[in-house]
């Protein structure tokens, strides 16, 4: 049980107002510095409140302990940017590691007797913090690429997937009811912790925001069931506050790709509609050079650029800042549109283009640049693919119909810089590429934005 | 005694619950990579009763679980916030950004 001296509970209290100031002030870039500092300032106060605890009675592996986690925390706070969405795995999978542990011990301490709900909300968080640990680290080494990125799967694997968490689920039936059983607890922790593998051997790199998003919340849920077993107001609430957090962006994601809720909670989506190969179509695509692009776009008033998750795996958000100044500097108006869903995690797209040194302002969400593109002269198209197919508003018959787009396809020209006419993660195909006001720019992402900005810098005066 | 500390603890989770749909409801979507790192790092306040368990030793399990519970936490702790702070950092208006 967490001490309840006044002086304790009055730094926990400081902490939980400071906790949700920090977040509602990450609502605006413009005040979202002093969010962090505000989260800063109240984990020193609540760590140091609980340091003054009269129970304690060995402080050295406490400090010991506490050092080691910084020295660890200080390069995992540094990655490079496009390694965020695999540190943000990791971090869930620590996140859950120290509830999970907390709930074991707290276990072996109480057990045989542990009261009917205590044992309800322990074993929930057990379960939720153990498969946590093992689905973050499973999405951190796919997205690191260490496992293969493929989805994996097999006939029966939700009924398997689902079988093995009824099971952890019986087994913690079993000792709410009785406690003394004891032995089966490692079977209960150790299902989950294997459930947590299973969960994402099906999940492909696509989904990966969406998958996030839910280890986000699982590893929230469990830590506010960690406050309901410890009685620590503080940490049910950060725990909800993280919980609802990752919940309101698995809503998001998963309505952004257009799948059901329920399909997102049970984990169960990676099916990857590989779609029927159909027909070898020969139709006809129109390819233009970097001269032909940077000439369009030098004419045009108002560009759009649609970056997707291969114009970070070419790490080309610096040429494209260069593309960015070059136009602006003609006098063209230049945007950005950013899907939901479009890279690893959330957000993803907007972090890389900040660290570009691209003003957030020309940052804009699927919505609010949809009522701008039939109003656009070229949407540019760099790394993205499902998430401009017009054919998720058209036809009914493709495995994406009705997931929202950008609907790049109403510009006046839609340029696709592409490395080939392969069909994308999903291995669907992209009539969008076929469109008669379509131009495709076959190659590397930043090598071809280089030689575009090269030829407008190069050109001007001359080009005209 | 426990029911009301259960009932009370309800009461809490479901007010927090509330306050965090409100809240985050409103993080410009701009921003979601960083409010993930964020919330990451608040949610690793679990160290609180990592640090009790360590320091309390009533059983050498409880000691090195909480003792490892810590080491996992506090890295969440100060590897989220640096990296929360050096992305907002980055997010500049054009208007404050003239060369």
């Amino acid at each position: 049980m967490i001490p309840g001296t006044l002086i304790i509970e009055i730094t926990y209290i400081i902490a939980v107002v400071l906790f949700i100031l920090s977040l509602k002030w990450l609502s605006s870039p413009a005040t979202a510095r002093r969010g962090v500092w505000a989260g800063e300032v109240g984990m020193v106060l609540a760590i140091a409140g609980t340091l003054l605890y009269r129970g304690i009675v060995d402080y050295k592996w406490i400090a010991i302990a506490l050092v080691l986690g910084a020295i660890i925390g200080v390069p995992l706070g540094n990655v490079q940017m496009t390694a965020v969405p695999q540190r943000t795995a990791l971090s869930h999978a620590f996140g859950a590691l120290c509830v999970t542990l907390v709930g074991t011990a707290e276990f072996y301490l109480r057990a045989p007797n542990v009261q009917p709900f205590m044992m309800s909300v322990l074993s929930l968080e057990v379960i939720l913090g153990g498969l946590t640990i093992t689905g973050s680290l499973m999405a951190a080494g796919k997205l690191q690429e260490v496992l293969p990125q493929r989805p994996i799967t097999y006939k029966g694997q939700n009924f398997v997937n689902l079988g093995m968490l009824l099971v952890a689920i019986g087994i913690a039936v079993r000792l709410v009811l009785h406690p003394a059983d004891m032995h089966l607890y490692p079977f209960m922790v150790g299902i989950a912790l294997l459930f947590g593998v299973m969960m994402i051997v099906p999940i492909g790199g696509a989904d990966m925001p969406t998958v996030i998003s839910l280890l986000n919340s699982y590893a929230g849920l469990s830590a506010a069931a960690m406050g309901f077993v410890l009685n620590s107001k503080l940490l049910i609430v950060a725990g909800s506050l993280d919980g609802a957090s990752g919940f309101i962006l698995s809503v998001n994601m998963s309505k952004a790709m257009n799948r059901s809720f329920s399909n997102v909670l049970f984990g169960a989506f990676g099916q990857v509609q590989t779609a029927a190969p159909g027909a070898v179509e020969t139709r006809n695509v129109r390819s233009a050079t970097p001269e032909e692009a940077a000439s369009i776009l030098s004419a045009a008033n108002k560009v759009v650029i649609v970056p997707g998750y291969g114009m970070a795996v070419a790490q080309a958000q610096h040429k494209v800042r260069e593309l960015y100044d070059a136009l602006t500097k003609r006098g063209v108006d230049v945007k950005f549109g950013i899907h939901p869903v479009a890279g690893r995690m959330p957000g993803h797209m907007n972090v890389l283009l900040a660290e570009a040194d691209i003003p957030y302002d020309k940052l804009l969400d699927m919505d609010e640049i949809n009522g701008d593109l039939p109003q656009t002269d070229v949407a540019l198209v760099i790394g993205a693919n499902d998430v401009t197919n017009p054919a998720a508003r058209t036809d009914t018959s493709s495995p994406i119909f009705g997931m929202p787009i950008l609907d790049v396809d109403k510009a006046r020209t839609v340029m696709v810089i592409k490395r080939s006419m392969s069909p994308g993660f999903a291995g669907i195909d992209n009539p969008l590429y076929y469109l008669d006001n379509t131009l495709m720019l076959f190659g590397d992402a930043k090598a071809f934005v280089n030689s575009i900005v090269r030829e407008l810098s190069g050109g001007s005066g001359g080009h005209g | 005694m426990v029911t009301t500390d259960l009932i009370n603890s309800l009461y809490v989770f479901i007010l927090a619950a509330f306050i965090g749909f409100e809240v985050i409801r409103r993080v410009s979507p701009l921003l979601h990579t960083p409010l993930m790192s964020l919330t990451n790092a608040l949610d690793a306040i679990a160290v609180v009763g990592a640090i009790i368990l360590a320091g309390e030793h009533k059983s050498n399990l409880a000691a090195v679980l909480g003792t490892i519970a810590i080491v996992a936490a506090t890295s969440n702790i100060v590897g989220g916030f640096i990296i929360t702070d050096r992305m907002l950092k980055m997010f500049k208006s054009s208007r404050t950004q003239k060369p």
